[in-house]
């Protein structure tokens, strides 16, 4: 398979290389002296690529001049895309809150945003407890080694996301692999798309039980309480946006995060015998680890400058988050992991209307796995040359990580 | 900074990430839609309000020295 004929470009664009836990030197040397950058992206399209914290977030608070929404016309050139007029990709963007502008994007945020208040995810918290309690006994019974990934890592999340949505959990080994590809740059565009049919047909599937006799979990809900004002192709969107966000994510961290405790062990401790060290440590592991190495692209509606660069109307821009949340004009020494100072104000959930909808769910999963983890094995250790970094996917995170204790 | 801040929140601006609550849970809270909710509209301006102000993603929070 020829990566080049097919993405475009034979390795991952500049923000998406990292070095174990670092992003490449090259990236924060950009960011320091260019600080705004032209660059080749995995789209086959150049962009422009902020990189500081400030500009980021002006990037991000700005849905007027920076466009989710306006996006979708340039795809629409794209390989893979160029056989579906507007009308069929438009079908396919329904209920998916990054791919509009306010007011559109705010009539479908607000339907969804009560499921992610913090006092639901408080309710939620004693059956997370329970689920992460389960793997954990589950682990302890096979003893040791263990794939952290496999056994903790991915299982969790998978299951609070399929709990809530009212997605059947026997299905996950099917969907898992699936989102895995799909979010896997090297794999080629025309698998992809095919994985992306596959994918909604068994959305489309799922929704049409709910519809047919709703469940009490939250595709239900919406079926029940909105079903007069959502079509159709918006449940599907809306069904597999958060599926797929729901857990690609949260496992990453988990499994990143936990090897960086086990690389950290005076942090990792804290983190295990401080219910007050907890928190600040989950905000400061999502800073030090940005998972997510950019957030959508944006379309310029207008020229702009940003970052002392003067960019023309209708031209993509980029954001990149691992560099930003790196910032040394943001915070004293920041490629240093400091569990003691996480706060709020890092980038890992961006920024702006679409500030990642699930990170109060994301919070509570990694406040209570982690310590839970480090807890119920005091010994745990990394098996040396077990930890796989992922090469090229749209989310950074781990293969496979052995573990022993 | 211990003076009075008035704080303004537009709540249709608001897309309930909840981070002001986050910053200070004793002045901002949310409602059963996910919105902010101002508990004191015009708190002490301590670092907590100062936080949750300035890394509110939507732009929804303002305040001004009283």
């Amino acid at each position: 398979m020829s990566e080049t004929a097919i993405t475009g470009i034979s390795q991952p664009p500049i923000h998406m290389r990292r070095e174990g836990f670092d992003p490449v030197a090259e990236l924060a040397e950009l960011r320091d002296t260019e600080r705004v950058a032209r660059v080749h992206t995995p789209f086959g399209l150049d962009a422009w690529m902020v990189t500081r914290h400030d500009d980021v977030r002006e990037v991000l608070s700005d849905s007027v001049r920076f466009s989710n929404a306006q996006m979708l016309t340039v795809r629409s050139a794209l390989p893979g895309l160029e056989g579906m007029d507007e009308a069929e990709i438009r079908r396919r963007q329904a209920g998916n809150p990054l791919s509009f502008d306010p007011p559109e994007h705010t009539r479908l945020r607000r339907l969804l945003t009560p499921e992610f208040t913090l006092r639901r995810m408080r309710r939620l918290e004693p059956r997370i407890v329970e689920i992460v309690d389960e793997h954990l006994d589950a682990m302890q019974r096979g003893g040791p080694p263990a794939d952290l990934i496999a056994e903790f890592a991915l299982p969790i999340p998978s299951l609070v996301i399929c709990e809530l949505l009212g997605v059947p959990y026997s299905d996950r080994a099917e969907f898992q692999h699936r989102t895995n590809q799909l979010l896997d740059l090297s794999v080629a565009v025309p698998e992809r798309m095919r994985l992306a049919e596959e994918s909604r047909a068994y959305f489309a599937e799922l929704v049409a039980r709910e519809q047919a006799d709703p469940g009490e979990a939250m595709l239900g809900m919406l079926v029940r309480e909105h079903g007069q004002e959502i079509s159709t192709d918006e449940l599907i969107g809306i069904a597999s946006i958060l599926l797929i966000a729901g857990h690609e994510t949260t496992s990453n961290m988990l499994g990143l995060g936990s090897l960086a405790l086990l690389r950290h062990p005076d942090q990792l401790a804290r983190m295990r015998d401080d219910p007050d060290a907890v928190e600040p440590a989950v905000e400061e592991l999502l800073r030090w680890l940005s998972i997510v190495h950019s957030g959508t692209f944006k379309l310029t509606t207008t020229e702009v400058e940003i970052g002392g660069v003067r960019v023309g109307e209708g031209e993509v821009v980029m954001c990149a988050l691992a560099a930003a949340n790196r910032d040394p004009a943001a915070l004293p020494e920041p490629d240093r992991l400091d569990i003691s100072r996480g706060a709020i104000g890092h980038l890992a959930f961006g920024h702006g209307v679409h500030h990642c909808l699930g990170a109060p769910l994301a919070r509570m999963e990694m406040r209570t796995a982690f310590p839970a983890l480090l807890r119920r094995f005091p010994g745990l250790a990394e098996v040396p040359g077990t930890a796989g970094f992922r090469s090229f996917h749209a989310v950074y995170g781990l293969t496979s990580l052995q573990v022993t204790w | 900074m211990s003076g009075r801040v008035h704080l303004y929140a537009d709540r249709e601006v608001c897309i309930g990430a909840g981070l002001c609550v986050l910053a200070d849970g004793r002045v901002f809270d949310q409602d059963d839609e996910g919105i902010v909710v101002l508990v004191e509209e015009r708190p002490t301006g301590g670092e907590g309000v100062q936080k949750a102000v300035r890394n509110c993603p939507s732009g929804a929070l303002r305040l001004s020295e009283d």
